[in-house]
């Protein structure tokens, strides 16, 4: 201790200015390192056995769940994603769905009649998915809910509440790579654009060219609760909360970001099902328009 | 009735290991209840904190099985009995004696928090604030300090040297609730993110799992100030919107110096004391009479409050902000 001892200044004694405390304007001061007002004393012995948990409750239930769904949603979306085929009904069999994974679709590679107006990259052969899939797993990957659960599920840090941690160090995210999570606003904005296209693929979806012109399908339905289930996990997103209200310290000087915040807040309680649910939903229109495509049924049409 | 078996910690700093005490059940109680029989009947020297018995004091932390929990708000008959019921110390905190350990830390970290630094008054002297504008800080003066949030932050928990760079939940809360103050003029963000360690946090919600009082401390604090941290650190918009309006952000050396232990420092500030190595390292409660862990054999139930840690000037828990 000896060594670090500092006076309230920050400086070492002996150091130049040590000695006048009371001047508050802190010369010798530069960064927060030199700032050490009180110790924290560390490496104080601990109570109770060294094991990695007292715990006897199937805490590992709830991690090991997750992972193994987030590990077949990944590797269902790896295949879908190389599939590159099978991801667009079109006029010939007189719908126009697209599967989420591979919307928007702007590259050279995608099938006729997939793309509207919006072709763009002409010289990208790769398959369409890649692009289809950079905005919402951006998004995905760094929220705040899975953050936590890929956190305790694959990283194992911690695996449950009071069960240790494997790992010898442990920065969070104060460092590179992790501190990009802080990116997940940006992501957001991504991901309302993202969503905006998926509600014009869902509004298409209602286009029965050659059967009857507009009509409801099958189709159409998963189209529109998938953009639903999109709208819904992304209003409740807490960067969606930030922006929206939560950064106001005086919500009685700014009515209508309190009622944005209320509103959002609502949601924001209930993000977790959100973010699941429109997992689920995301995985069954890919296979339901995969399905269509590869000619295993036809689109019922409703009315 | 049947029997119930208590497997308690028992040992100080020199070491210890569990001790199992049979009793029979008594329905309607607590672990406290059944603690305070044993220390009534095989193990009056066993050291416990208890002070309410309601919930409502945060002396009586333990892990219950495993789980952070009140020994006052946790009922026996919602544990598994063909078992001893596991009874152990706080991991994170130092052992003082068996169930007791030193959570001074906490207060370390409190006495380092910039208080509420609010603006000038309205003309007639006063201040005035809406209720809409205090409510979300309310939910954060709900907390008892029991520090079970604090004790199950992995982040400390396992991994000890990043005490002193972690505020930890509980005083993330604290921060939020000034944060977003609606007198509050101090700006606290690059003190969260360069010392605080807002970014140690991995938003894995154990604290808000243990909190007896159900503060949702990541959805409404943590997450909420790592937003507002990314404002004023990794925003570029924002960042931009910052040169245009010329608002400056405060650097956290300055804002450091706000707190208590700089405006008021104690003794301890001053590090004219050495906490730990003189409270643990020798026999118990040498020299720190105020520690109720060292109360001797047949000194009847140890009831230390919870008040070892060392007297905060300043307030720093703050009573201050008056939402
Ligand atoms: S959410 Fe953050 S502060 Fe809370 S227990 Fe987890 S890592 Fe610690
Ligand atoms: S926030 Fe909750 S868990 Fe943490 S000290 Fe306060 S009451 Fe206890
Ligand atoms: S999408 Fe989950 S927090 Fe933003
Ligand atoms: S005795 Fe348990 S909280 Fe007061």
């Amino acid at each position: 201790m000896a060594c670090c001892r500092v006076d309230r200044t920050g400086r070492r004694p002996g150091e130049p200015g040590g000695s006048e405390p009371e001047k508050e304007d802190k010369p010798g001061v530069s960064t927060i390192d030199d700032v050490k007002p009180i110790p924290v004393t560390i490496g104080g012995v601990r109570g109770g056995p060294a094991v990695r948990t007292l715990r006897r409750d199937p805490w590992w239930k709830s991690p090991a769940f997750t992972f193994v769904v987030l590990t077949l949603f990944v590797a269902y979306t790896v295949w879908a994603v190389f599939q590159n085929a099978d991801y667009f009904v079109g006029i010939s069999q007189h719908r126009d769905l697209i599967s989420p994974l591979y919307s928007p679709c702007i590259v050279g590679s995608c099938v006729p009649g997939s793309h509207g107006t919006f072709l763009v990259l002409h010289w990208w052969m790769l398959t369409p998915a890649l692009i289809g899939l950079s905005g919402p797993g951006l998004f995905r990957s760094t929220c705040y809910y899975y953050r936590k659960a890929y956190y305790r599920s694959f990283w194992q840090s911690p695996p449950g509440c009071a069960v240790a941690d494997g790992h010898k160090r442990y920065t969070g995210e104060s460092r590179f790579p992790l501190i990009l999570q802080n990116i997940h606003r940006y992501a957001w904005y991504v991901a309302i654009a993202w969503n905006v296209i998926l509600t014009i693929d869902a509004i298409m979806a209602y286009r029965l060219p050659g059967d009857g012109g507009i009509g409801v399908s099958v189709g159409s339905l998963v189209l529109t609760a998938n953009a639903a289930a999109l709208w819904m996990y992304s209003l409740s997103c807490h960067a969606c909360r930030h922006v929206t209200g939560g950064h106001v310290n005086e919500f009685s000087k700014a009515p209508i970001r309190h009622r944005l915040w209320k509103v959002v807040s609502k949601l924001n309680a209930i993000h977790m099902q959100f973010a699941w649910v429109s997992l689920f939903v995301v995985v069954i229109a890919d296979a339901y328009v995969r399905m269509v495509a590869a000619g295993w049924f036809t689109d019922p049409k409703l009315f | 009735m049947a029997d119930v078996t208590m497997r308690v910690w028992r040992g100080d700093s020199t070491g210890g290991d569990f001790a199992d005490y049979t009793m029979p059940a008594v329905e309607g109680e607590v672990v406290l209840d059944v603690l305070h029989r044993i220390q009534a009947g095989p193990a009056p020297d066993l050291a416990c904190r208890w002070n309410c018995k309601a919930g409502k004091c945060g002396s009586c932390s333990a892990e219950i099985n495993g789980m952070p929990r009140l020994m006052c708000m946790t009922r026996m008959d919602e544990l598994p009995t063909e078992e001893p019921v596991v009874v152990a110390p706080m991991k994170t905190f130092p052992i003082i004696r068996d169930l007791v350990t030193d959570v001074s830390f906490n207060y370390v970290m409190a006495r380092q928090l910039p208080p509420l630094k609010p603006r000038a008054p309205e003309a007639d002297g006063t201040y005035r604030m809406q209720q809409v504008d205090v409510e979300r800080g309310q939910e954060f003066r709900k907390c008892i300090e029991c520090f079970l949030c604090q004790n199950v932050c992995h982040v400390i928990r396992d991994h000890e040297e990043n005490k002193p760079n972690y505020a930890g939940p509980r005083l993330f809360i604290r921060y939020m609730e000034l944060e977003s103050h609606p007198l509050d003029t101090n700006d606290r963000r690059e003190l969260l993110r360069q010392r605080m360690g807002i970014g140690l946090c991995n938003i894995t919600k154990c604290c808000t799992e243990v909190c007896p009082e159900h503060i949702k401390i990541t959805d409404n604090a943590i997450i909420p100030l790592k937003e507002r941290v990314v404002d004023s650190s990794y925003d570029p918009i924002a960042w931009l919107g910052r040169k245009i309006l010329r608002r400056t952000k405060r650097g956290a050396v300055e804002v450091a110096q706000d707190a208590p232990a700089f405006t008021a420092p104690t003794s301890e500030d001053r590090l004219e004391r050495q906490t730990l190595p003189v409270m643990v390292g020798t026999a118990v409660g040498a020299g720190n009479p105020s520690t109720a862990a060292s109360a001797g054999p047949g000194a009847g139930p140890a009831e230390a409050a919870g008040g070892t840690g060392p007297t905060a000037a300043g307030d720093p828990f703050g009573t201050d902000a008056g939402a």
